[in-house]
């Protein structure tokens, strides 16, 4: 597909084809420097450099054939939004979540000043008319998982067609119940936007696929922990970001053989990084495409990821949904049991991810974690001092990193970063 | 031979070391063009390996210093720096030009923890830095003009510019201006504080970089923490010496 026939794609969105031009150009040198220049990456990496080459493209071209089809897109900001269900009534579920600084003056007209960089990023690509991926949904899922969101979706509901889920605070019963409430709501609400009806057969194929497609990231997370280390991190991160926008099934499959490879280098040993190589795990805060601004820098400090505790990372794999039930009753709460398991920073107590960070510490055998929040993100700045003292009770040591998506803090986070990195060798 | 550097916001420092000799020190401005600071700094030492810290430590590289060169950050400088000079100490606070750190050591001298400001220069040697000019004195004597002042006016702003507004508008009120100048100082103070209880403060606690030059913060630094702070002398050559002791132990390994 030549530049021009997307460029005609792009102007049907009614994108500002200019400014996206310009996010372009920022995307692809910053994938250039960050990706491109690692050295011994594994070959099943062309197929993400793919991907990602043509994530406005080629990925686009595939909506505007879904929806040609009749297919509906869903988009979604947070791992909360059942995918099984967009699948059941053969919807496509991408993933919205922005992660460049763009449109931030514009987003800054509506939202505070003191909004995390996240929220103004999304609010600003819809301003600024610069993502194809919000350009092209049918519906958007937002969730109530913080205040911040909960009033920017206010403000982004009146520009995009939106359906907010209310996900609960706590883990009690009564949450149970109300979250089991609001899976049924979307449900109907997919039905309604679709003309399909969920049916026995198509919810146990979406859970199916979306399983199969956990099953290759858990995998890979295991992988990805060997000694020497076999992949970088800020592949690994990229691979995970790619999990929320490209096909389930293609990607699954992709997986699954850059899984096979990895396999083979683990036999002969070969690592990408020397084997006493520093160790580190990041945990915090979600980092969507093309937030690579810490991984980067730690991945240059002399350090390698081998775990993510992030919702782009094990907290989206880590738990599948029980592949037991037969009815359609019987399926949905097995999806409600598997969500009510994501231990987000806006559970409040939310003591599983104290356990769940400490676990993934010991399997990855790390020899420290990052602890990354969004600037002005509450619930997980909050968090920082519970995961510090969690990790000193495993003498294992923790740097906290507050930021956002700009550039202007980098040489302040290599140096803290590479002492950490002196610290703990 | 090893040569130690230290490349600052504001100054860099040599310290060439002799087997466990310091037998020169150097200190130059780092100016709009630290490279040719650099060679300036470097010229005529014959140095077996160069070890750089400090923001400009990237810029030390064997074509512009003519020896191997290997880089570390300032807080592992200044505990091995500190951990040379005293070897008990637990504790360091460290405000240079543009950053302050507070570490703290574990009994083996290895940094146990670390605290850095973040982003602005407020806290730093910058600040006062700044804020000497708007009283028209040299940073040197800032220090010692504040400590004739009697009671600390209340300086609300870390931001060194917004402190200046502050500053200059109890000026036109006619308060006295070495009061004021002791609040610019006592701001400093309680942000570094804070930082050193985050890390743990615990003795003995040495204050280096250099702003522990200036008097009235070690003054109002001891009077706030009640502990007397250890101040090596040249206190901004820690991170020269530090990292030069770095560049020591790697050639003692091979
Ligand atoms: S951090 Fe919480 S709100 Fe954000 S994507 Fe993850 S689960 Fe959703
Ligand atoms: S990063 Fe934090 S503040 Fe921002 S949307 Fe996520 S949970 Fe909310």
């Amino acid at each position: 597909m030549s530049e021009s026939a997307y460029k005609e794609m792009w102007e049907n969105l009614n994108l500002d084809v200019a400014a996206h031009d310009g996010l372009l150009e920022v995307l692809g040198k910053f994938y250039g420097d960050i990706y491109m220049s690692q050295q011994g990456r594994l070959q099943g990496m062309e197929y993400l450099d793919f991907v990602l080459s043509e994530v406005h493209g080629l990925r686009i071209k595939e909506l505007m054939d879904a929806k040609a089809e009749g297919k509906k897109i869903i988009g979604t900001f947070c791992v909360f939004v059942p995918e099984e269900l967009s699948l059941a009534v053969e919807a496509v579920q991408v993933g919205l979540c922005a992660g460049a600084d763009a449109g931030t003056e514009a987003a800054e007209t509506v939202v505070p000043r003191n909004t995390c960089a996240l929220i103004k990023s999304f609010i600003g690509f819809k301003m600024a008319k610069i993502c194809p991926y919000t350009e092209s949904c049918d519906l958007i899922i937002g969730e109530t998982t913080c205040d911040g969101k909960k009033k920017a979706y206010e403000a982004f509901g009146e520009m995009a067609p939106m359906h907010i889920m209310e996900v609960p605070q706590r883990k009690e019963a009564s949450d149970r119940v109300l979250w089991k409430s609001e899976v049924l709501r979307l449900k109907d609400e997919l039905e309604k936007l679709t003309g399909k009806t969920v049916t026995a057969e198509s919810l146990k194929k979406g859970i199916k696929i979306v399983n199969e497609k956990r099953r290759a990231l858990q995998r890979l997370n295991k992988l990805r922990a060997a000694k020497p280390t076999p992949i970088s991190g800020r592949d690994v991160l990229l691979i995970n970001q790619v999990s929320f926008y490209d096909d389930p099934i293609r990607f699954t499959a992709s997986i699954n053989d850059l899984c096979d490879q990895i396999d083979e280098r683990i036999a002969k040993s070969e690592g990408i990084v020397p084997e006493n190589t520093p160790r580190l795990m990041l945990s915090g805060c979600p980092m969507a495409v093309p937030n690579w601004k810490l991984p980067y820098i730690i991945e240059s400090s002399g350090a390698v990821v081998v775990a993510e505790e992030s919702c782009i990372g094990t907290r989206n794999s880590r738990d599948l949904v029980d592949e037991s039930g037969e009815t359609v009753e019987e399926m949905i709460d097995a999806i409600c049991d598997r969500y009510m398991k994501i231990d987000c920073a806006c559970f409040t107590p939310n003591n599983e991810r104290m356990d769940n960070i400490k676990e993934l510490a010991e399997e990855a055998g790390v020899d420290g974690v990052i602890h990354y929040s969004l600037m002005f993100c509450q619930p997980y700045t909050h968090e920082t001092f519970k995961v510090e003292k969690a990790l000193a009770g495993q003498d294992v040591p923790m740097l906290a990193i507050e930021t956002d998506y700009s550039m202007e803090d980098v040489e302040q986070l290599k140096t803290r970063v590479e002492a950490f990195v002196e610290m703990i060798s | 031979m090893i040569a130690g550097i230290d490349i600052g916001s504001r100054s860099m420092e040599l310290v060439l070391l002799d087997k466990n000799e310091m037998v020169l020190e150097r200190k130059l401005p780092t100016t709009f063009d630290p490279a040719s600071q650099l060679k300036i700094i470097l010229d005529g030492v014959k140095a077996d390996l160069i070890s750089a810290t400090g923001y400009g430590r990237k810029l030390v590289t064997e074509e512009i210093c003519g020896a191997p060169c290997v880089s570390l950050t300032e807080i592992k400088a200044y505990a091995l720096g500190i951990s040379y000079l005293f070897p008990e100490a637990r504790t360091i606070l460290d405000i240079g030009g543009q950053d302050t750190k507070a570490i703290s050591l574990m009994k083996n001298g290895k940094v146990a923890k670390f605290e850095m400001n973040d982003r602005c220069a407020a806290g730093t040697g910058k600040f006062l830095e700044h804020l000497a000019t708007v009283f028209q004195l040299p940073i040197e004597e800032f220090g010692n003009y504040a400590l004739g002042g009697t009671e600390p006016l209340t300086i609300n702003s870390m931001c060194t510019v917004f402190a200046e507004t502050e500053a200059t508008s109890l000026m036109a009120q006619g308060k006295n201006p070495r009061d004021i100048a002791l609040g610019l100082h006592a701001s400093i103070v309680r942000r570094t504080t804070n930082m050193l209880h985050r890390v743990g403060l615990s003795e003995p606690f040495v204050f280096a970089g250099g702003v522990a030059n200036n008097p009235c913060v070690i003054n109002m630094l001891t009077d706030a923490l009640n502990i007397k702070p250890l101040v090596p002398e040249g206190p901004d050559m820690v991170g020269a010496l530090g990292s030069a002791l770095y560049g020591k132990s790697l050639t003692e390994i091979s």
